[in-house]
């Protein structure tokens, strides 16, 4: 029998932890990569044939873009929220509760902080890797107009584990996916549709507009329009940037704790 | 080999597969009533943003707001939508990972009773809610006639296609990878069924194709409804999901024996 | 009834594809009677238990239950049936209560006979202060017990237990046994399938040996222990790898030898007998014991082959 390198990686043991992640992936990949690669290519093009040809026969322009290329970037944004909210909860919840993969993790030298940081930065790994397949797409589509659209990898990336984070430390204190459905019911869909996605934020009345900016996703698809072309100041995206960090820190230090609770205890 | 009289689609003992279902999701009665935000969420971002953008829509010479346009292509894609989780998520589920229905198997239930059971269960939360997406419709100002009430027969019959035909995929299921194959399936259905923006933006040949989409028919059928305008090609539509759930009943019972009393 | 017997099987066949579960056996059990199927895993105990159970159908042969034909009355038969399956499939999320509320109305009962029957099963199955309980939070031994009361709920006139007790601890298996004594007491046939020969002994008044889908014996269990085995066996454990070199050597102290990977059997009438003799012959075992013969050993003899491997 081969012999796996021993642990001399250090205080680095979460790799062990990420390598698990990539392992299972390596089996499973084939039908989710062909799904995320067709998507945006569907989705754009239904774009362009349907509401985005209306939209432009109607009003022209959506803030100096045509409606598909608005559009464009801030997929990127969902589309990884949607990453970090579908790697996050149910799979955690079954590490956790169904399969026991976690405690099975736990029983080795790996102790729960690296059980964490290695879901994390697999989930980082898988955001950065659609982001960058997302960034080509929306390429094709014409929408990029600045050299700024190399960030956009990163942004998905900080999009990605900015919900991830927070939703993987829920999961690990869960008993039942109850709760999940009206996580995404009052929580993740509302955030969807009122980030100010599918159309401008000055369609809002003037009021609801520092809500809408209170939303999480919201910063997300600012930081990709502003990426995407070359507009926005740099105040306002470190804000941006800053409000996600934020969340992704916070998330990571909850699930610390929830994550010991439930591996230790 | 040795063939079994089975009644083709299942018996009245079907009903205690939808008891079944009932008292298992009691607990979250909470949830199934919450259903009723979604299509009010769903419909108050249309017509906070797309509305003003894609500006009203001709149709039979008659202008429409796009919500308008839209509502009953979204009511239909959520009978899709929720049609296929409750009959290939859940019922893969049972099937296959926490074997459920080994103990129905050993009580007077036949197996056509389970599958026509969980086709009845989807029935019931398709009914309820598309009840409330009726509502939402009627509260936003995006039904324009009264006829916007046969809306709901008609997205119970679009369950009914759906379930019957997600059942008969279930079975085909063998781990939660092949899920993104149902996906694969799935969004272009959802993306090109002329539920977002009339198919006539589409080339003629190209339309002629997606009027073989289950779920274009749906749409089309839910718009004429909400719309008021009648059309004798709407009993073809209704004929063709009720062929399609005729048949993918009759596959799922056939399956499921097999996969359960091989 | 065509025939006087409460089950009756004649050349039953189940095949998967090429493989061939269950190869042509006969079984006839009477009302009353408590009947086992023994065998080793794999040995078409579960196919054959399916078919009878009027769950699954067979290839080939014709099993009457109730002296009704399972093919064109299987709700019929099913709804006088008890099965109280291998793995409990319980519903985790409901309560032990609901568990068996939902069960009866499988069988149409109506709920106040339900309510009726479920404080006396839980009674019965030593469950009614859990009565409230989400399943998913019982042990295995009260699951155990939970499926028995759910297989209890039609008052069926069989009781069919698949493995009734693998992975209970000792304590949980007597209960267990217990009850399934006084169901036989109210005249409640059981047809229970195991491969420990002592739930066998004490359960069954009558059994099969299965074998790679076959019947090999058939009779009551003492009565099978005399036809195919000594009175006592003697163990006998030597610090080696190796049990197989010894087996020359003992053949001359016993009426058969049988060598295991750990172990070495000496078949005999009386064992501390042919244990003096092993000692006066100068061979020192690290250990020697010496026991009644068990199914373990008819199984052993019938098919070369221990039960647990």
């Amino acid at each position: 029998m081969a012999r796996l390198p021993d642990t001399k990686v250090g205080n680095a043991r979460w790799i062990r932890s990420w390598w698990a992640h990539e392992l299972f992936f390596k089996q499973t990949w084939r039908g989710s990569v062909a799904s995320s690669l067709l998507f945006p290519f569907l989705f754009l093009a239904s774009l362009e044939i349907g509401v985005g040809h209306l939209i432009t026969a109607h009003s022209g322009l959506v803030e100096g873009q045509t409606y598909l290329h608005f559009i464009a970037p801030s997929l990127l944004a969902t589309t990884t929220m949607q990453l970090g909210e579908g790697e996050s909860l149910w799979p955690v919840l079954a590490s956790v509760k169904w399969t026991r993969g976690y405690h099975a993790a736990a029983a080795t030298p790996l102790a729960p902080d690296d059980i964490l940081y290695g879901k994390l930065a697999w989930v980082a790994t898988r955001g950065f890797a659609t982001s960058f397949v997302y960034t080509l797409v929306i390429a094709c589509f014409g929408a990029l107009q600045s050299w700024w659209c190399l960030t956009l990898p990163l942004i998905g990336t900080l999009v990605t584990i900015a919900f991830s984070a927070p939703l993987v430390a829920f999961a690990a204190r869960s008993d039942t996916d109850a709760s999940f459905t009206a996580l995404y019911r009052f929580g993740l869909v509302p955030m969807f549709l009122f980030s100010a996605t599918f159309y401008p934020l000055s369609a809002y009345p003037g009021y609801l507009r520092p809500i809408v900016q209170l939303i999480p996703l919201y910063h997300g698809v600012a930081l990709t329009r502003a990426a995407a072309f070359g507009q926005g100041t740099l105040s306002n995206e470190l804000a941006h940037v800053t409000f996600l960090l934020v969340m992704a820190a916070l998330g990571i230090v909850w699930g610390r704790r929830t994550m010991r609770r439930r591996l230790t205890d | 080999m040795l063939t079994r009289a089975l009644p083709l689609f299942g018996s009245r003992r079907s009903v205690r597969v939808l008891e079944r279902n009932a008292l298992v999701y009691r607990s979250q009665w909470l949830m199934l009533l919450s259903g009723f935000f979604e299509p009010l969420f769903y419909l108050l971002s249309l017509s906070i943003g797309l509305n003003k953008l894609v500006g009203p829509l001709h149709i039979d010479g008659h202008a429409f707001s796009y919500a308008t346009f839209v509502a009953p292509g979204m009511l239909a894609t959520s009978a899709m939508n929720g049609a296929m989780i409750d009959s290939i998520f859940n019922p893969f589920f049972r099937l296959k990972i926490s074997r459920t229905y080994d103990a129905l198997l050993a009580t007077p239930l036949e197996v056509t009773d389970i599958a026509l059971g969980e086709v009845l269960w989807a029935l019931v939360r398709a009914t309820l809610y598309a009840a409330s997406f009726i509502i939402c419709m009627a509260l936003l100002g995006d039904a324009r006639s009264p006829w916007v009430i046969l809306c709901w027969p008609g997205a119970i019959l679009t369950s009914f296609a759906f379930s019957c035909f997600g059942l008969a995929v279930c079975t085909y299921i063998r781990s939660w990878q092949d899920f993104d194959l149902v996906a694969l399936v799935q969004m272009p259905l959802f993306l090109f069924s002329g539920t977002f923006f009339p198919i006539t933006l589409y080339p003629r040949w190209l339309g002629a194709i997606i009027s073989f989409s289950p779920l274009y028919q749906s749409a089309a059928l839910l718009r004429g409804f909400s719309l008021g305008q009648f059309d004798w090609i709407m009993i073809m539509r209704a004929s063709y999901l009720l062929v399609i759930a005729l048949v993918g009943l009759y596959v799922a019972s056939r399956r499921f024996q097999k996969i359960l009393t091989p | 009834m065509t025939s006087g017997h409460i089950l009756e099987a004649r050349n039953l066949v189940k095949r998967f594809g090429d493989f061939e579960a269950v190869k042509g056996i006969d079984v006839a059990i009477d009302r009353g009677e408590s009947f086992g199927f023994l065998g080793p895993n794999g040995a078409g105990k579960t196919s054959t238990m399916r078919m009878i159970s009027a769950i699954s159908q067979p290839t080939d042969g014709t099993i009457e239950i109730f002296g009704l034909d399972p093919r064109v009355d299987g709700p019929e038969i099913r709804r006088r049936l008890g099965v109280v399956p291998q793995e409990d499939s319980l519903e985790l999320e409901l309560s032990v209560k609901n568990n068996l509320l939902m069960y009866g109305r499988y069988f149409d009962l109506p709920r106040r006979v339900i309510r009726e029957r479920t404080t006396e099963l839980l009674e019965f199955t030593q469950l009614s202060e859990r009565a409230n309980d989400k399943v998913d939070n019982l042990s295995g031994g009260m699951k155990r017990r939970l499926t028995i009361a759910r297989g209890l709920m039609n008052r069926p006139e069989i009781l069919i237990l698949d493995e009734p007790t693998t992975g209970l601890d000792p304590q949980a298996r007597h209960l267990l046994w217990d009850r399934l004594y006084r169901l036989k007491r109210e005249g409640v046939t059981l047809i229970i399938t195991t491969h420990y020969m002592d739930e066998a002994e004490q359960l069954c008044d009558r059994l099969v040996v299965m074998d790679q889908g076959k019947i090999v014996a058939e009779g009551a269990p003492r009565a099978l222990i005399e036809r195919f085995s000594t009175r006592e066996v003697v163990e006998l454990r030597f610090a080696t790898d190796d049990h197989e070199q010894y087996f020359n050597q003992f053949t001359k102290f016993a009426d058969r030898v049988e060598v295991l990977p750990d172990r070495i059997l000496l078949y005999v009438n009386d064992g501390d007998d042919a244990l003096r003799d092993v000692h006066a012959a100068g061979i020192a075992p690290a250990s020697a014991l010496v026991r009644r013969s068990s199914l373990e050993d008819v199984f052993l003899h019938l098919t070369g082959r221990s039960l647990t491997d």
